[in-house]
């Protein structure tokens, strides 16, 4: 059997090192072609994943069990199912468009930003892929490193800062995880996931674990109020940087609620006090969060306050514990991974044109930019989760799972609709529509053939899952019924005789 | 049996005791331009003794010289460890000592002396071969650190290195005989049996116990007792920094082995040991990573930085058991090959008249050589403990070590030092990646130091990546010297 799975990882990773090896600065075609070569590739060997996936089990697929380090029974142990499939296809996918959107945009030190992209795909699907606690942090972590280096050498005037925020915020979730991961080593004698999943733990320990893996996974998702980086990261990062961060790195923070938190620590995530404590912070970040984005001069801001905001969509829907919200935060997932993706690439094209994201610059876009208006007209839309948009189907299923649980939970949910509406719309009007606003924007050319196809290809994708979601609900759909049950089962320790 | 002298144990001591010896003479007879000749016979009889010891690999332990001096599978890698990083030490200081001066016999000598102390330590099963192995070592080095004897800096650093350390060993020499006097023996294996049968007098044993836990936390540097490293790293001259933060850390684990876990490993003094370790890795991870912060010398931070990582050597040792010995050998082995790389890429960067040992001097390296960027970004993300590097297993091997000994507070205390930590290497490679260069001179290098060099960082990774056969080698070792 083809290890799709280590190819998916190692692919990109191998490129990535020999865009660096072969790659100069005085010869930035060559890198920049290796480098496209190298993500497709990666793409390439992820769409077996989908097309030979099984729908109809819950159970890893594309098992790869390997010695790694035998001293701590570590292994190199890598699978998937329905829930994290989907993930690794779309890292790939959007990889592809990050590095053919750095195409003619980077000129500084090409080879190192598009291995920089290239490794750190590898890392982000190693650790969507690992079953193995060991080897997902190492993963978790190492994508650090790329991701610093992307912002502080490509990012804007105050990259520095942004940089070392990111990382030391990440870094301390993840340190305390180290030490709940080596706790439970401990007790269970190996780093294996499902062993951890049958392991019976009091409830005070599963609340302290639960301590140290939310300091991790909150922090990347981000959920208020540990989301101050990521509105810090984004308008210092490069363009790629930012969909990247964007579209991806924030799923890993929710996905490891569900291949962590859930699943291990089933009785601290029902206890009626932590799922009081998520719902409260989801709607906080989507209700608060949508305001504060409301009011945002800067356009990336904007969309990282609004990536703030939907992923509070996305772990609500977690946490009302029934297939209709978790699916419909799954969905939100990769909604968001195609929306902030496009968005990110919309304020990049403006901004590779008059080198700036103040919402003030702009004004009366369309008139020079038609093309590209109609595009950001599309995401927009999406973003504000508008029917037969990608952006509807999460939103609509959480809410519906919501009332389910609560009127009042699903009532402010619904509040992201209309806010998402309006601080997207709004920035919308400001940008593009109206007199045009000065000489620059006068000066303005409208998309070229590299543009124009990216931002097609996502308008596909995100038109695509608004208007037919089963083959991604499908895919997922029996991960997540096994994930409840086993969530819905006590794994309180019995009194030792 | 008793006459006949079984000299094949110590047979690597007497390869470099002769090899020094030899040295010193032929050195005499050359003329500057020919030093090489002394530099090349220093690196043979690094050689020579590395394939001795391996060649007389000690599966089992063997005691010789009635007792005193122990070969055991331990010693052995030890042993092999520090010529390695003997040898690394020289290949990587040659232009700089060159440049200065320094490229003289005593200067192999000494080193050869400091390594054979080194040696005899690591091979002590007496009180005595090991405080006599101590002084041997740290004579050699306090002489080493004042070779620039014309410096106002390097004086100094002597000066306090000697003082601070003949304090030192005379706390270890006053430990010692309080435990003689409590156990009547001054052999480490004996002074292990006394202990379980539970005869040796309890109070004097720990009073003795205490004396000897701070001496060695003098030798590691660990917090309160780590006031003469910043200015001994600072002050030396950066080869001999060079030397003093990578070799003798090996021959620092060896005493902490042979007098805690050896002597001491009974399970009551072990208790005692333990709290006492909890208490200096606190202390050195806390202190080391936070005063590490507000330096600008490059040399004064790596100084602080290894204050806090002899604190995790400690914080792994703690454990008590074959696990967390290994943690510490481990971490001390990652530690040794990233502060090879470290202080190795200042020693690359420096040039006559400039010693590129503040921070800014790393300035823009990005764009000055990205692979030495690269190499130095290694060194810098295994010392802050970061995956895919050997420093992250070393830290989780120590953590793991501190959570199952039951000091589960203590590794949280340890993990958000390291986040403090993190802070300061990711602001060397902020330095080299984000800034523009200050200084925009071609690196040069001569060509064995380029490929060991690039060689040392790129085993960071590869050990970062494949771990286990340092881990393996480290708890082999370990079980085969019966330290469980």
């Amino acid at each position: 059997m083809t290890p799709y799975l280590s190819l998916s990882i190692w692919v990109p990773i191998v490129a990535g090192v020999m865009v660096l090896a072969i790659g100069r600065d005085s010869d930035a075609r060559t890198a920049r072609w290796i480098a496209l070569a190298g993500a497709l590739a990666s793409f390439l060997v992820t769409i077996p994943l989908y097309v030979h996936f099984d729908n109809s089990t819950a159970a890893l697929q594309f098992v790869e069990r390997r010695d790694w380090i035998p001293y701590f029974d570590i292994y190199y142990f890598v699978g998937v199912d329905g829930i994290s499939v989907l993930f690794i296809l779309l890292n790939a996918f959007i990889t592809l468009l990050v590095v053919w959107a750095g195409w003619q945009v980077i000129t500084v030190r090409v080879a190192q930003y598009m291995a920089a992209f290239l490794i750190m795909s590898g890392f982000i699907n190693g650790a969507f892929a690992a079953q193995d606690a060991i080897l997902f942090y190492v993963f978790f972590e190492a994508m650090l490193i790329p991701m610093y280096l992307i912002i502080g050498i490509w990012g804007g005037s105050n990259r520095v800062y942004a940089a070392i925020k990111f990382f030391l915020y990440t870094l301390l979730g993840s340190l305390l995880m180290l030490v709940a991961f080596i706790y439970l080593y401990q007790k269970s004698g190996s780093f294996e996931l499902s062993v951890w999943y049958d392991l019976p733990l009091s409830l005070k320990t599963q609340m302290l674990i639960f301590v140290a893996f939310f300091a991790a996974f909150a922090v990347k998702v981000p959920m208020w109020p540990v989301h101050t980086w990521l509105p810090d990261a984004h308008p210092e990062a490069p363009t790629g940087g930012s969909v990247v961060l964007a579209a991806i790195t924030l799923k890993i923070g929710a996905y490891g609620f569900l291949r962590f938190i859930l699943p291990i620590l089933p009785d601290a995530s029902r206890s009626p006090q932590v799922v009081a404590f998520m719902i409260t912070l989801s709607l906080i970040a989507v209700v608060y969060i949508g305001f504060v984005a409301l009011v945002q001069a800067d356009m990336k801001r904007l969309i990282a306050y609004s990536s703030i905001s939907h992923m509070g969509i996305v772990t609500l829907g977690f946490f009302l514990f029934s297939a209709q919200g978790m699916e419909g935060g799954l969905a939100q997932m990769i909604s968001h991974g195609f929306v902030s993706a496009a968005m990110f690439l919309c304020v990049g094209v403006l901004y590779d044109r008059m080198h700036t994201h103040l919402i003030a610059d702009f004004g009366g876009v369309a008139n020079t930019m038609p093309k590209f208006a109609a595009f950001m007209m599309l995401f927009s839309m999406a973003n504000a989760g508008l029917p037969a948009t990608s952006g509807f189907v999460g939103e609509f299923l959480v809410i519906l799972a919501a009332v389910k649980v609560n009127f009042w939970i699903a009532f402010l949910a619904a509040v992201s609709l209309i806010l998402g509406a309006a601080y997207t719309l709004w920035m919308y009007k400001r940008v593009i529509y109206g007199e045009v606003a000065n000489a620059h924007v006068r000066a303005l050319h409208d998309l070229n053939r590299r543009e124009f196809w990216l931002l097609g290809t996502l308008a596909v994708a995100v038109l695509v899952m608004g208007v037919w979601p089963k083959p991604f609900v499908d895919v997922m759909h029996v991960s997540v019924i096994d994930l409840l049950a086993h969530v819905a089962k006590s794994k309180l320790e019995w009194p030792s005789p | 049996m008793a006459l006949a002298l079984n000299f094949l144990p110590i047979l690597p001591e007497i390869v470099i005791l002769t090899a020094a010896s030899l040295i010193l003479l032929i050195d005499l007879w050359l003329p500057d331009d020919k030093r090489h000749i002394s530099y090349w016979l220093t690196q043979l009889a690094l050689l020579i003794a590395a394939c001795v010891t391996l060649r007389g690999l000690h599966i089992d332990s063997v005691l010789a010289f009635h007792s005193v001096v122990v070969a055991d599978m331990v010693a052995d890698v030890l042993r092999m460890l520090s010529f390695l990083a003997l040898s690394l030490v020289l290949f990587y200081s040659r232009t700089y000592l060159t440049l200065r001066g320094l490229f003289r016999g005593e200067t192999f000598v000494l080193m050869l002396f400091a390594l054979l102390g080194m040696q005899v330590l690591i091979t002590a099963n007496n009180f005595l071969t090991l405080y006599l192995g101590l002084e041997l070592m740290s004579l050699a080095l306090y002489a080493l650190v004042a070779l620039q004897r014309d410096e106002a800096a390097p004086a100094e650093a002597a000066m306090k290195y000697f003082v601070l350390g003949a304090l030192a060993s005379g706390i270890l020499l006053y430990g010692m005989s309080m435990i003689y006097g409590a156990t009547g023996t001054l052999q480490i294996d004996l002074v292990a049996q006394s202990l379980a049968t539970g005869e040796a007098n309890h109070a004097l044993l720990i009073f003795g116990l205490v004396f000897v836990v701070s001496a060695i936390a003098f030798k590691l540097g660990a917090v309160p007792y780590h006031m003469w490293v910043p200015d001994v790293y600072q002050g030396a001259p950066t080869a001999i920094t060079l030397l003093i933060g990578t070799v003798p850390e090996y021959a620092a684990f060896a005493m902490l082995l042979r007098l805690l876990a050896g002597a001491l490993g009974s399970p009551e003094t072990m208790m005692q040991w333990q709290g006492m370790l909890a208490i200096l890795a606190l202390l050195s991870v806390t202190l080391g990573h936070v005063v590490a912060i507000a330096q600008t010398n490059l040399k004064r931070m790596l100084a602080y930085s290894t204050i806090a990582n002899m604190g995790y050597v400690l914080m792994g040792f703690l454990g008590g058991d074959v696990n967390g010995y290994t943690a510490a050998m481990f971490y001390i082995l990652a530690y040794v090959m990233t502060s090879l790389v470290s202080f190795g890429m200042i020693l690359l960067l420096s040039r006559a008249g400039f010693e590129a040992d503040r921070i800014d001097d790393l300035k823009g390296l990005n764009r000055r050589s990205p692979w030495w960027a690269f190499v130095m970004l290694l060194a810098m993300f295994s010392l802050a403990g970061l995956p895919p590097t050997i420093g992250f297993y070393g830290k989780f091997m120590v953590l793991q070590s501190a959570i199952k000994a039951g000091y589960l507070w203590l590794a949280v205390v340890g993990v958000l030092a390291a986040l403090v930590g993190a802070f300061y290497y990711l602001r060397i490679v902020k330095l080299m990646y984000f800034d523009d260069p200050v200084d925009t001179s071609p690196i040069m290098v001569r060509a064995d130091t380029r490929w060991l060099l690039s060689g040392n960082g790129l085993v960071l990774l590869l050990f970062g990546i494949l771990p286990q056969l340092p881990m393996g080698l480290c708890y082999v070792a370990l079980v085969q010297s019966r330290y469980f």
